[in-house]
């Protein structure tokens, strides 16, 4: 399996002496949806930054898709498309002329860029917007700028830093769904976020980074295998006034109407179901009090603050 | 996709950065044409103030300098004026723009060479103060007889200026935090030197220790061998103006292209 992004020993310390990032050492398969989560100054964007080289490495090294970023930077640079946390395009310029700009800076004349701006525009919804100011655009439709701005060269690993931050829902999942569908096409991602669930529901490996080092690195699923103990809601068909007793599990009174119950790893939700009804507690509907995912995360994160 | 794939995708297009040099410079004349307003009008109507001042009313009571009326004498140095400030205040204005609102991250993520940003900005510069210098020209005709005397000298001339002016207009921009940044070098040293530069008059005028110092002035050298393409006459050798000015411009390139692949004021 050859990698879409390799990092070595990658460190950046700014002038004011903080390190921003310790000698991170990261792989990314090709084809893969990876999440890079971490919290607010972990180095996440520091770690973007130097990948499309707004920020300069300290030491280290950085391949994308087997270019150094350092030797074949054109070519690094060619593979990869970036969708920043901010919205850093002309806000006078046409929505159209920013994808036209792109294009011609990634060396793709007028014509060719023409074909790949009204699929792109159209696939995300911008193409009745192509001739208006992008400052008229809403910041949803911002977001879906920056995302078509990013295709727009058709990169093969494609880096999103918090990419639907302040987006509603229903826009969330349709930009969801169609980073599933170019990661399906081959494209691989890259993603940070701070919607867990988000990285839980696309991402098939997962990296976490604190304080300018990389604390977890594995597939989702054996990361979540690591939980111990995953607190369950569970909203009941008529009220009580005080929680059951179950042997070896945690029940806590929420309200008249809800139970909360802690399950260790290797405890059985049958049981708890059992129990329940032994107790004539009726159970109609159930779910995970946090996101699994946040519920690592915090932990993990908070253990390294200690 | 295997590496062979990659290189192809590469070079599907041909010259990759001569595409992105097409779209930098067509960004460039799109900008300073889409604020025409404030970029081709304001040029022309303060010329025409000179023209009017400067040369029609106290002209008429100076008569004569260097053999021509004074009118003549002081187009010239009126269009190179125009050509200096039009080229430096696009490129200065447009990279701290695009700093300011950080869209010059569109081009530092793409696989653009510096040259070729370096290029694009000053042939966005170049583009402005040539369509300034023929609006001024065009106008000026309306007060003078313009007769060239030496062509060559009047593109080359014209060219070399817009160029090294355009260039320290991006160290300025490059360097530029605020605002402010971009306009105090035009308000404290260009239009100075400008004034002192030969436009309104010969420096055979002055004393001797004056017309040393003036010596040191660049401007001086671009109005002088910009005149002596109109009208045939110059207070230096012309020699000495292309030396000079070629030196100044290759420096300013080399400045820039530094400052350029050091990140200086655009990466961290």
């Amino acid at each position: 399996m050859s990698y879409a992004l390799e990092i070595n020993g990658l460190k950046k310390a700014y002038d004011n002496g903080f390190e921003a990032l310790k000698g991170i050492d990261l792989t990314v398969d090709e084809g893969d949806f990876f999440a890079l989560l971490g919290p607010n100054g972990a180095g996440k964007s520091t770690t973007i930054g130097i990948l499309c080289s707004l920020v300069n490495k300290s030491s280290g090294s950085v391949k994308v898709m087997g270019y150094d970023i350092d030797q074949d930077f054109g070519m690094a640079k060619r593979h990869l498309g970036v969708v920043p946390q901010e919205f850093n395009f002309n806000q006078f310029e046409k929505t159209q002329n920013i994808l036209i700009n792109t294009a011609g800076y990634h060396g793709i004349p007028r014509a060719e860029a023409m074909l790949r701006i009204e699929h792109y525009l159209k696939r995300l919804g911008l193409w009745d917007k192509r001739d208006d100011p992008s400052r008229a655009l809403s910041g949803g439709m911002k977001r879906r700028l920056l995302i078509a701005r990013a295709l727009v060269h058709q990169p093969d690993l494609l880096i999103l830093d918090e990419p639907t931050a302040g987006v509603d829902i229903e826009l969330r999942r349709g930009m969801w769904d169609f980073l599933t569908e170019i990661n399906n096409q081959g494209t691989t991602i890259i993603l940070t976020t701070h919607y867990l669930e988000e990285a839980e529901a696309l991402c098939r490996n997962v990296s976490i980074i604190n304080h300018g080092e990389i604390i977890a690195n594995s597939s989702t699923r054996d990361l979540l295998s690591t939980l111990h103990t995953v607190t369950f809601v569970c909203d009941l068909a008529s009220p009580i006034d005080f929680a059951p007793t179950i042997e070896g599990y945690e029940c806590v009174f929420a309200d008249a109407m809800t139970l909360e119950v802690k399950v260790d790893k290797g405890q059985s939700l049958n049981e708890v179901f059992v129990s329940l009804s032994a107790h004539d507690v009726s159970v109609v509907s159930m779910r995970t009090k946090t996101n699994r995912l946040e519920e690592l995360f915090v932990t993990m994160t908070s253990e390294g603050n200690q | 996709m295997s590496l062979a794939n990659y290189e192809e995708k590469a070079t599907d297009f041909g010259n990759p950065n001569w595409v992105a040099y097409q779209t930098i410079v067509r960004s460039e004349i799109r900008r300073f044409a889409r604020i025409w307003v404030q970029t081709m009008i304001p040029p022309a109507i303060t010329m025409t103030l000179y023209f009017i001042i400067f040369g029609s009313l106290i002209g008429q009571r100076i008569g004569e300098m260097g053999g021509f009326d004074y009118m003549a004498y002081i187009v010239p140095g009126l269009i190179m004026m125009s050509v200096i400030t039009n080229s430096y205040a696009n490129v200065s204005s447009s990279v701290f723009g695009s700093k300011f609102g950080r869209f010059i991250e569109e081009m530092l993520v793409s696989p653009i060479s510096n040259q070729t940003i370096l290029l694009g900005y000053v042939t966005g510069g170049v583009a402005r103060a040539v369509s300034v210098g023929v609006i001024v020209t065009i106008l000026s005709m309306f007060f003078t007889q313009l007769a060239i005397h030496n062509i060559f000298a009047v593109v080359s001339i014209t060219l070399l200026t817009a160029v090294l002016f355009s260039l320290l207009g991006f160290i300025n921009g490059v360097y530029a935090k605020r605002f402010d940044d971009v306009s105090i070098v035009p308000t404290f040293v260009l239009t100075p030197l400008t004034y002192l530069g030969g436009v309104f008059f010969s420096i055979s005028l002055l004393p001797d220790f004056w017309a040393g110092v003036a010596q040191l002035n660049p401007i001086l050298y671009v109005v002088n061998a910009f005149r002596y393409g109109i009208l045939g006459v110059s207070d230096i050798s012309l020699g000495w103006a292309y030396g000079i000015l070629l030196s100044m411009t290759v420096m300013a390139y080399l400045i820039a292209a530094r400052l350029l692949a050091n990140g200086t004021g655009v990466r961290s």
